[in-house]
């Protein structure tokens, strides 16, 4: 089967400098990728290059298209949804605000209320904060409004920027086990970057790891994990 | 325009500015006395603008209510002159020094106001400034709705100059003078800290800069500078009422300083030849004819350097610089 | 007694003409982080031709939502073409377009209809029964103003594209991340603060006469409205413009005279600037340093 999302020769930035190098990788369709990388690695500016929010040049296919050129807004409506690092809330808007926001793009009514329904099953803290302002929502609860916000989007591919980030060990267990019931359930491919390798191996089917804005290995999981340099510098034995 | 400030001004500089002066000095001998006075007022603007452009070009801090002060430095003159006889050139100095005193008392709420807001408050400022010159209760003082008309003043030691000469040949001199303390003062340490503090404020806090003290201060000497520009205007035109200093006012003085370019000395010239003969010129077409060349003039200006001159510069240096890389890969 | 209620009553009439403007400025400050000097010019524009249309026979009414329209379209248009392009600039350019704009529409309206005074109707006439204290001109007024209100609440509140719009100009990029195409929402809320605009003209035109710069004052009660009420904040801004048309009115009956109305205003701005910068219902922003 082909890869759902395939990257080759990316490179991107911000001004006039790339940070990126002909960065490769792909996610397979019903998979997880998870890309690690150390601080300032480059792994937000990627998922921004993918979404098409940075200037970028490089080969990037979503399914059948060539997004590389398109706008973010396009992409996105191809289905591919992107919780953004900082988590990009609507703080002012309440937590169903902030979930309708993300199915705007849709038109199927009773689909979307499902999608609702669905994510205030997978988050039921979500559920009895719907008419608070999101400001006032926790650091985990934000960073569950966040993937629920791109769920709502109905998306095929789910592209998280550090969903551990900042978040108490067991919010963050609770997260990545919906990540998987979302993954093996709802069929949804899953791209991922994060600092904690340990935690999105478990998760990943195929994993890339970043520095300095270059590939340096990458591969199914099982390789990687073997992998002497990722053992020692990101799982610590 | 950096250069125009800082850089060493060469002797042969110099001498290109003598040859201005004296031609300028010679200008009303060969124009009508209509033209001279013409004149008279595009220097008296040229100093407005050279105090504008201290305060935004310099410092960063936008005014749309400088026609206020250019009022007060207008009613100045003419209420010494009128009501206590004080002679025309020493009314020049009082106007300035008033004007400071106001700029100094606005600029200090305007400390904590940046941005939009500040050309918010100050357009309010020149909104209401007519109607808070025509108050009743200062009519004695103002003139009301009438204003106050003064008389335009005789050239001293008996000199054979009409008195459109002569006063454009005052206002010339004194109008070298303001130039002269300008540059000195922005190309030295003071204008390196007011630069400093409009592109890097917190930066230059850090440097040691007294940020407050010094914004205050440049609306201050701003004010003063448009004050002596309202006295002069006002000794030429012999006459002050409010409905002379509204809102357009203030907006012309904008418009002036994008014309002349933002933080240039010599821009200031630029920009009041510019707001003195245009609206001349197309007022033949139509009274709106000015005001709308006014407007598509600054729409140009922006667009054509949406990030004002400064960003232009720094814009093309960076693309001078980039393709050089790109055309080795 | 009777002439206070008058006051108070008049008050509140104008407060909804600068509440309109007042909302339309926090519409187009919220997307963009700008405040439109060129937003009373605007309406004045409008009220122009509004006097065309009605000039030219058409009723009333219909003068009146053709209006509406063509200031939406307007006011579309004035975004893509002069203020998309300045998405990117600094405070003072894009403060000098915005002066650049209302010149241009100021001088031509003076152009095209010119700077003579003229009457402008009213829709409301007749005598209301067992009021004393109000207009018929005054009552159509705060009607037709809650009515712009109360629609645009629902709108913003209830529907997709009102939420999208909220969206758009909250967080950008999170909207573009939703699919949201930002830039068309902005165009949509500048017709639609010109929209608003275009009925605030019409509805101040009888009472203050037609010349282009009939809406300078308004504009200036309606910042002063918007600061009240913090700039960001359209509800806050609607009842900050209410407020402050009452307080005109009462202020200019009781303490210091018509004559003195716009230093107010003046005063109004720069005290809610300097001492509560965020109004009294606003949220206060910290700038780290």
């Amino acid at each position: 089967m082909p890869a759902l999302l395939e990257v080759s020769d990316l490179c991107a930035g911000y001004g006039a400098a790339d940070v990126l190098d002909r960065i490769a990788f792909t996610v397979e369709e019903g998979g997880v990728t998870a890309v690690l990388g150390a601080n300032g690695a480059g792994k937000t500016t990627l998922l921004r290059a993918v979404c098409g929010l940075i200037r970028r040049r490089g080969k990037v296919r979503f399914g059948t298209e060539a997004i590389e050129t398109r706008a973010t807004e396009d992409i996105v409506r191809l289905g591919l949804a992107h919780a953004p690092d900082g988590r990009g809330t609507f703080l002012q808007l309440t937590t169903e605000e902030n979930l309708r926001v993300g199915a705007l793009t849709r038109r199927d009514r009773a689909g979307v209320a499902e999608d609702m329904a669905k994510v205030y099953r997978y988050f039921p803290r979500l559920k009895e904060r719907r008419q608070q302002q999101a400001g006032t929502l926790s650091g985990g609860e934000q960073q569950m409004l966040a993937i629920a916000r791109a769920l709502m989007l109905r998306p095929r591919l789910l592209v998280l920027d550090e969903p551990s980030f900042g978040l108490a060990p067991l919010v963050v267990q609770d997260i990545f086990s919906i990540m998987r019931t979302v993954n093996r359930e709802d069929r949804v491919s899953i791209l991922l970057v994060e600092q904690n390798a340990k935690l999105a191996l478990d998760l990943a089917d195929r994993a890339y790891l970043l520095e300095t804005g270059r590939v340096i290995r990458g591969g199914p999981v099982a390789e990687i994990r073997d992998d002497e340099t990722v053992r020692r510098s990101y799982l610590g034995y | 325009m950096a250069t125009d400030t800082f850089a060493a001004v060469g002797s042969l500089r110099w001498i290109g500015i003598a040859i201005l002066v004296v031609a300028l000095a010679l200008l009303p001998f060969a124009i009508s006395d209509y033209h001279t006075f013409q004149f008279t007022q595009a220097i008296s603007y040229a100093i407005v603008l050279l105090g504008l452009n201290i305060l935004t070009g310099y410092n960063g801090q936008i005014s749309l209510g400088h026609g206020a002060f250019y009022a007060v430095g207008a009613y100045t003159a003419a209420i010494l002159m009128d009501r206590f006889g004080v002679p025309y050139w020493a009314t020049l100095p009082i106007a300035g020094l008033v004007c400071f005193g106001f700029g100094f008392l606005f600029g200090l709420p305007a400390l904590r106001l940046q941005g939009h807001y500040l050309a918010l408050a100050t357009f309010a400022l020149a909104v209401a400034t007519p109607q808070l010159l025509k108050y009743k209760k200062i009519e004695g003082w103002t003139g009301g709705v009438q204003g106050i008309v003064i008389i335009k003043p005789d050239a001293p030691f008996g000199l054979p100059l009409s008195q459109d000469r002569w006063l454009y040949l005052f206002t010339l001199a004194v109008a070298l003078v303001m130039f002269l303390l300008a540059w000195n003062i922005l190309r030295g340490r003071v204008g390196r800290a007011l630069i400093a503090l409009r592109d890097q404020p917190i930066a230059a806090e850090a440097m040691g800069v007294h940020g407050a003290f010094f914004k205050s201060t440049a609306f201050g000497v701003s004010a003063l500078y448009t004050g002596v520009g309202g006295a002069l205007g006002a000794i030429a035109v012999q006459f002050v009422a409010p409905d002379s200093f509204t809102t357009f006012l203030s907006i012309s003085f904008v418009v002036g300083i994008v014309v002349g370019g933002l933080a240039s000395i010599s821009g200031a010239i630029w920009g009041a030849l510019f707001i003195q003969f245009v609206p001349n010129v197309a007022d033949q077409i139509s009274k709106a004819a000015p005001w709308a060349i006014y407007g598509a003039v600054l729409l140009l200006c922006m667009y054509s350097m949406p990030l004002g001159v400064a960003g232009l510069l720094r814009s093309t240096v960076r693309r001078l610089r980039v393709r050089r890389p790109r055309s080795v890969t | 007694m009777d002439a206070f209620l008058h006051q108070l009553f008049s008050g509140v009439a104008t407060g909804g003409i600068y509440a309109s403007v007042a909302l339309a400025l926090v519409m187009i400050y919220q997307a963009t982080h700008h405040i439109n000097f060129a937003q009373g010019e605007m309406a004045m524009f409008s009220t122009y031709l509004a006097w065309t249309l009605i000039a030219a026979g058409a009723p009333y009414w219909i003068a009146f939502v053709l209006t509406v329209g063509i200031s939406f379209v307007l006011g579309v248009v004035i975004e893509r073409v002069l203020i998309r392009p300045m998405a990117h600039a600094p405070v003072l350019s894009v403060v000098i377009v915005f002066i650049g704009l209302l010149v241009i529409l100021n001088s031509l309206a003076g152009w095209i209809f010119s700077y003579t005074i003229k009457s402008f109707p009213s829709p409301f006439d007749g005598v209301i029964p067992g009021n004393a204290f109000m207009s018929p001109h005054e009552l159509g007024i705060i009607g037709v103003t809650l009515v712009v209100l109360a629609l645009l609440y629902g709108f913003f509140r209830f529907t997709s594209l009102g939420l999208a719009m909220r969206a758009a100009a909250l967080n950008p990029v999170s909207s573009r991340l939703a699919g949201i195409r930002v830039g068309r929402m902005l165009g949509l809320g500048w017709g639609l603060a010109a929209a608003v605009g275009a009925v605030a003209g019409m509805m101040v035109a009888p009472v203050i006469y037609l010349d282009p710069n009939m809406m300078a004052g308004v504009l200036l009660y309606a910042f002063a409205g918007a600061l009240l009420g913090g700039i960001d904040n359209p509800i806050g801004a609607v009842i900050g413009g209410f407020v402050v048309g009452v307080v005109e009115n009462l202020v200019g009956t009781y303490l210091i005279g018509t004559e003195l109305k716009l230093t107010v205003a003046l005063v109004l701005i720069i005290g809610v600037l300097v001492f509560r910068p965020a109004g009294l219902m606003g949220k206060v922003v910290v700038i780290r340093v």
